[in-house]
């Protein structure tokens, strides 16, 4: 085609023009509701307003939720077992004694939980200590930053929260983790559930999940399951709050992290 | 005409092949969809009524269910306000399975009618696996 410098000018003035016109009806569009997912039309007849929805006045309300895990309380293995049972009961996470096995809560050895406290003349006790491990809820989650579908996501409260509707399965959260807190189902996990909790829906395959502190307990107002189950071992709160239960039981003891020099600032403290 | 034969054959048999489904469907009763309430929850309740009307559930329960979701996964809110002003919690399992426990009589009706498969069920527990479950 022959196109001269004036005629390309024309050109594209007249396709910016159009463009930043159909920006402009699209904003305006937007304020009428045109193109919205909703049928407002029926909503209104119907006499529904958007959003009737409320928290539970029991919910509980904090701004970064966090938990104090007491690994002095824990003695025997039943100690680990009541809080680790608990929480794969009712998420119905699976049992696959494979490398695919699915965890939320689970224990590990100290050398393996804080390799970079590791030394070869530790206290007997500490040395053969096993330690509770779970998502450390962090305050800057690299998970969050790296999803790219907003599938995981930070709540109000600090969870890092997951919406499996959203998940693609592309594992770029478990990439991101620091502290492998994150789990994909390779496959259909129902047939490796021992019985299926009517109350709490299972996941599917291509989906990644981890431990959300109990969220769906906390918004009725009840505590994490594992915490409840731990008999004080394990003391949950607000940690922004300086009278919560969990920043009075970390200002008189002497608490670690894991990996606390990547700057994620987990919520998941140990008292050793 | 060059080859009129063969494109006439040709037409023939391809707008044969074309409305092949409606030769197949001829003569076979176009059964519509009839979502069951014979529930024994609903069987129990004096006035049958849904959260919101009829008309409404039956036009927007995808969208209800959505908005439903997002509240309470991302904003940590539990509760519906019905337009008459009832409470309900927003849970598939908690509220909507506990009258509608007839997923074959009630979801699939519709469902199979048009030709869409939810995948709700991927994940939550269908009400007749929770019958299997003793409950
Ligand atoms: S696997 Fe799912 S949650 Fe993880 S980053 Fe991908 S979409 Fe997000
Ligand atoms: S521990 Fe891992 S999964 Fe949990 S918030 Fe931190 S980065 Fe995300």
């Amino acid at each position: 085609m022959d196109i001269d410098k004036r005629k390309f000018l024309k050109v594209i003035g007249i396709t910016s023009a159009l463009w930043v016109g159909s920006r402009f009806t699209g904003g305006l569009s937007s304020v009428f509701g045109i193109g919205d997912t909703l049928d407002k039309k029926a909503l209104a007849d119907a006499g529904f307003e958007i959003s009737k929805t409320l928290p539970d006045p029991k919910a509980l309300i904090g701004k970064q939720w966090a938990v104090a895990i007491d690994l002095r309380q824990f003695k025997t293995p039943d100690d680990y077992k009541k809080c680790i049972n608990v929480c794969d009961k009712i998420h119905n996470i699976p049992d696959i004694h494979t490398k695919q096995d699915v965890k939320w809560i689970w224990e590990e050895p100290y050398d393996n939980a804080f390799p970079e406290q590791h030394n070869n003349y530790m206290e007997g006790q500490l040395k053969d200590k096993s330690v509770i491990l779970m998502c450390n809820q962090c305050e800057f989650p690299p998970c969050v930053r790296v999803c790219p579908t907003g599938a995981t996501f930070k709540r109000h409260d600090g969870i890092v929260m997951m919406d499996y509707h959203r998940c693609i399965g592309c594992r770029y959260c478990m990439a991101g983790c620091p502290y492998g807190s994150r789990s994909f189902n390779f496959r259909d996990p129902r047939p490796f559930i021992k019985k299926i909790d009517p109350d709490y829906p299972t996941r599917t395959k291509g989906v990644v999940e981890k431990c959300d502190f109990c969220a769906e307990r906390l918004d009725k107002g009840l505590m994490p399951a594992c915490v409840e189950a731990s008999k004080g071992a394990m003391v949950f709160g607000d940690i922004k709050d300086p009278n919560s239960d969990v920043r009075r039981i970390l200002s008189n003891n002497f608490s670690i992290r894991r990996k606390p020099e990547l700057g994620t600032q987990p919520n998941v403290f140990y008292i050793i | 005409m060059y080859n009129s034969g063969k494109i006439i054959t040709g037409l023939i048999i391809f707008v044969g092949l074309v409305t092949l489904p409606f030769w197949y469907s001829i003569g076979k009763a176009n059964i519509k969809p009839d979502p069951s309430l014979n529930t024994p929850v609903i069987n129990q309740m004096k006035v049958k009524h849904c959260i919101e009307s009829k008309q409404f559930m039956i036009d927007n329960h995808m969208e209800l269910l959505n908005e439903w979701r997002n509240a309470v996964v991302r904003d940590n809110k539990t509760i519906y306000v019905s337009t008459t002003g009832q409470y309900f919690t927003m849970s598939l399992e908690d509220t909507c399975f506990h009258c509608h426990s007839n997923e074959k009589q009630f979801c699939n009706q519709c469902h199979s009618y048009v030709n869409i498969q939810p995948y709700c069920w991927e994940c939550h527990v269908k009400p007749a696996e929770e019958i299997a479950n003793g409950h």
